[in-house]
């Protein structure tokens, strides 16, 4: 029985008093233990900036890539060794900005891995630029200036591009991150989680306050949930066109929901092949074994010279 | 004269020069002749002027000529060139002729024979329409005859064929090769095509027409027709490679979609990445996950690796191995031309420092055993390997006996197993060792957890900023070139080809090569004697090796496919010593034997320190 200290290493952690990056952070590790997955079975990505500091706290094996490239390293490693339990993190402004070309392919692939957005608006490590999602008009503590361009709605990136697990949480309500986390994981494909977060030194828009409300006249906290609502994204017949589209388009609508009431929870969800899948069609043997553990020592390569003979 | 033959196919992109041109280059290998073809195209899918050419000799060639002694002219332009365009951009191949030699063209352009502006060669107008419908009327597809144009083509090789007395029927088994199975119809349609040509070209010029004629040689061992991308494809899957990225790009893309062709049978997975960004990170991602990945871009591509480049060597990834086909540039540059001017940049792409090999194959066997080599590199040191090659080298043809893969052995360095870790644990990925690599283990391994990062890091990959730390950790890095450069035969690092005592030493890399050792041959006849300092590990550098060749050369002369002599440059960098003059060709197109002869004469009687060449 593995336990939570399992998943936790002794680095430093030297994350502001308050990032939402700790509940990002318990809530992967308590996900894991729930599932009870092993640490070496475990490959967790990440990027840059403060959430790319997040697999040298987990014990697992951990990359922590280069800005905006985390989904294609994750996708080499998860190729070549598909066995592999693969959770890629990163922030807003690494997936959606520098990173923008490959979030949009890599959810067309729709590989068996998580993707989980670290979504506060700003760049923190930097010292609070507008982020990719920050929404036009907004001028958070350092910037000079309100943003003028639109900010970006990932979960409709998400689903035009092609995720077939698309959902949103919030990174200070564990519990629901948690099991929004355990059912990426689960997910058979490309699940991506928006995980709404507070940057408390440079966010002073998207506080924990105004994510429970307190500037609204009822006080009522901002995010409900979807399904709490008898929304249901999941598709049950991906083969059935029709539903499929309206499932997406249901989706879409919702996901521009802003404002006084922001939905959490799954928006979209369809099982069909995943790259893998297809992989092994071509290639029957990635069924049997990941192409890592294929003996390597003795290619015979005859053929293909006497091709061009 | 009999083999010793040049032969150029000229045509708009679409016209199918190429299918022509291997065929005739098959048939002449099955007939025990060696062959040298290349292509020049446009980037372009259809309409302008590309052309290939073909040299066959009883010998092996090792490059290509100036001069052509049978041109076949599919269309106008071909002879005369564009000059009637507003943007001329050549004046034609019919100066290219050798005095004797002729021209194969339609005879329905009804040119007038002053019009060629030369009376010291043959004309042989050929009614290729005529002759296509005669060979479609066979199979009653002359009503059909748009669908099937495209086949003028094979009606002039025919018809060089049978003004070269060459074989036929080796002709029609190449023909037949090309079209298996379900296009088994459109081979015999193509074969009376061939037949038609051939049989006028006899009829109405005779025998004796032209003087140079084709004779099968006895066969000695099995040879192949192979051009790099394939050598550099099937070194990959020799040395079980497993995972090759790739975004769309000339002249890169043949080799990937090479492997992907192939991939069932050797288990390699092939993506087409968004963007060169990817590949590169993807490919890099897989080797740390312990499968043996490469990428192959060129220079509009590697710009975009340079950072993943940087992750990888800092990371101590093992690979990816990159190959890098250069072409000319910057920029889109000349994009489907020939170049070797990303020297300087394959050793310094990226931000900081960090170790990496680089390796120069300067021929198509060289491609295949050099990029055997990369991956056992990659693994072994830790670090990523880029092959340098080029246009020229990437879409040039030659026979070649088999690969021999006797005693080529996958060397995978100190890759861990779970009983090792098993045995020790507290695994640090990075540890420091007496030998200066660490155990290196991969997702999966049970006991092998460890953390990898693009900062700088302790020996567990956890980010550290001490300074000591950073000292040690970049020391042991960037010691590993030295590590690989005691192990790597200076055999293989550089070779002096030619005598020793020759009085002048040109000096090369990579895909000029071929041209520099044939270009020798004339220069000894001329009674210019040299030597041939071929350098094909750049980085490590063979710097004694070099030193010792170039100080005891009384001349030494750089023949390089680039504006500024850059290995030149890497020399004096390395060696202290200064070249004494440079050959440069930087039109976009690979040097031909007479260049190199030309421009090493020029040095030699003025004593002149640069010489650029554009024979085109």
């Amino acid at each position: 029985m593995l336990e939570l200290k399992n998943y936790r290493t002794q680095v430093h952690n030297d994350w502001c008093p308050g990032c939402g990056d700790f509940g990002i952070v318990n809530a992967i590790q308590m996900t894991l233990l729930e599932m009870q997955l092993e640490p070496h079975r475990i490959g967790l990505f990440s990027g840059i900036g403060c959430s790319g500091k997040t697999p040298h706290f987990v014990n697992a094996y951990g990359f922590h890539t280069l800005h905006g490239r985390v989904l294609p390293i994750a996708t080499g490693a998860k190729l070549a060794n598909p066995s592999l339990t693969v959770i890629a993190v990163g922030g807003d402004g690494d997936g959606l900005g520098i990173g923008a070309g490959h979030f949009v392919n890599t959810g067309r692939r729709n590989l068996d891995f998580t993707y989980v957005l670290h979504d506060n608006g700003v760049y923190g490590l930097t010292k609070g630029q507008a982020s990719p999602t920050l929404p036009k008009g907004l001028k958070t503590k350092s910037m000079p200036a309100p943003s003028i361009v639109e900010g970006i709605n990932p979960i409709a990136m998400a689903i035009a591009s092609g995720y077939t697990f698309v959902a949103r949480s919030y990174a200070l309500d564990v519990r629901h991150l948690k099991a929004t986390l355990r059912a990426a994981i689960e997910h058979r494909g490309s699940a991506f989680v928006d995980v709404l977060q507070t940057c408390p030194t440079y966010n002073d828009i998207n506080t924990k306050e105004w994510y429970a409300g307190d500037d609204l006249p009822s006080k009522a906290p901002r995010l409900y949930k979807l399904e709490e609502t008898g929304y249901d994204g999941r598709v049950a017949d991906p083969t059935v066109r029709d539903e499929t589209n309206s499932k997406k388009g249901n989706a879409l609508l919702k996901s521009f929901e802003w404002g006084e009431k922001i939905p959490i929870g799954v928006f979209f969800k369809m099982e069909v092949a995943t790259f893998e899948d297809q992989l092994a069609n071509r290639m029957p043997a990635l069924k049997e074994k990941p192409f890592v553990e294929h003996d390597i020592y003795s290619r015979d390569i005859s053929p293909l010279l006497d091709e061009l003979a | 004269m009999v083999n010793s033959f040049t032969w150029m196919i000229g045509g708009p992109q679409g016209s199918g020069i190429n299918s022509v041109a291997e065929n005739f280059a098959k048939a002449c290998i099955r007939g025990g002749l060696h062959v040298f073809a290349n292509i020049e195209y446009h980037s372009n899918i259809k309409g302008e002027h590309s052309y290939y050419r073909l040299r066959v000799d009883s010998r092996e060639p090792r490059s290509h000529v100036d001069w052509v002694d049978l041109l076949v002219a599919l269309d106008r332009e071909t002879m005369f060139g564009d000059l009637n365009k507003v943007h001329p951009t050549h004046r034609g191949h019919r100066h290219e002729i050798s005095p004797g030699g002729g021209i194969i063209y339609d005879s329905g352009l009804k040119l007038q024979p002053e019009s060629f502006g030369r009376d010291d060669i043959k004309l042989f107008p050929v009614p290729y329409m005529d002759l296509l419908i005669d060979a479609l009327k066979e199979f009653g597809k002359d009503k059909e005859l748009s669908k099937y144009q495209v086949m003028v083509n094979t009606i002039a090789l025919g018809a060089s064929i049978g003004l070269v007395d060459y074989d036929f029927d080796l002709a029609t088994e190449a023909i037949k090769e090309g079209f298996t199975g379900r296009k088994a119809a459109l081979g015999d349609l193509n074969i009376s095509a061939a037949r038609h040509g051939y049989d006028y070209a006899k009829k109405m010029f005779g025998q004796n027409a032209f003087p140079i004629k084709l004779r099968k040689q006895p066969l000695g061992a099995k040879r192949m027709m192979i051009r790099g991308v394939q050598a550099i494809a099937i070194g990959k899957l020799k040395a079980g490679c497993g995972f090759q990225t790739y975004y769309p790009i000339t002249p890169a893309t043949d080799e990937s979609e090479y492997l992907e062709s192939h991939q069932p049978d050797y288990n390699m997975i092939v993506v087409q990445a968004e963007d060169e960004i990817s590949a590169i990170n993807m490919a890099t991602g897989a080797a740390h996950a312990g499968l043996r990945s490469s990428t192959s871009t060129s220079g509009p591509g590697f710009s975009l690796m340079a950072e993943g480049l940087g992750w990888a060597g800092i990371t101590e990834a093992p690979g990816p191995v990159i190959i890098l086909w250069q072409r000319a540039g910057p920029a889109t540059g000349l994009p489907t031309r020939t170049e070797q001017a990303d020297l300087r940049f394959a050793l310094h792409a990226a931000h900081g420092e960090f170790p990496r090999i680089i390796i120069a194959p300067g021929d198509v066997a060289e491609c295949f055993y050099d990029t055997f080599d990369a991956f056992n590199y990659a693994e072994r040191y830790q670090v990523p390997v880029i092959i340098l090659a080029d246009k020229f080298l990437a879409s040039t043809y030659k026979d070649i006996p088999l690969f021999n893969t006797d005693g080529m052995k996958v060397d995978r360095g100190d890759l861990v197993q779970e009983a090792d870790l098993a045995k020790s644990p507290d695994y640090k990925r990075y540890q420091f060792t007496d030998l200066g690599i660490s155990p290196r283990a991969r997702p999966g391994l049970k006991g092998g957890v460890f953390w990898t990062t693009g900062d700088e890091h302790d020996e567990y990959g956890h980010i550290t900023e001490a300074a000591d730390l950073r000292v040690r950790m970049m020391k042991k890095r960037m010691n590993k070139v030295e590590l690989a450069s005691q192990v790597i035969p200076n055999s293989k690092k550089a070779i002096l080809h030619g005598p020793t005592s020759a009085p002048i030493t040109l000096v090369g890399w990579g895909s000029t090569k071929g041209a520099i050792l044939d270009g020798m041959e004339d220069l000894r006849a001329d009674g210019i004697e040299t030597n041939f300092l071929q350098i094909r590990y750049v980085n490590p550098f063979p710097t004694d090796f070099v030193q010792k060749v170039l100080s005891s050369s009384r001349r030494t002369v750089a023949v390089e496919n680039n504006y500024s002599g850059q290995m030149a440059g890497l020399i004096r960098e390395r060696t202290g010593i200064a070249i004494d003059s440079k050959v440069v060709k930087f039109d976009g197109r690979p040097f031909s034997q007479n260049e190199v002869y030309e421009g090493v004469k020029d040095v030699v009687r003025d004593g002149a320190k640069e010489v650029t060449l554009s024979h085109a």
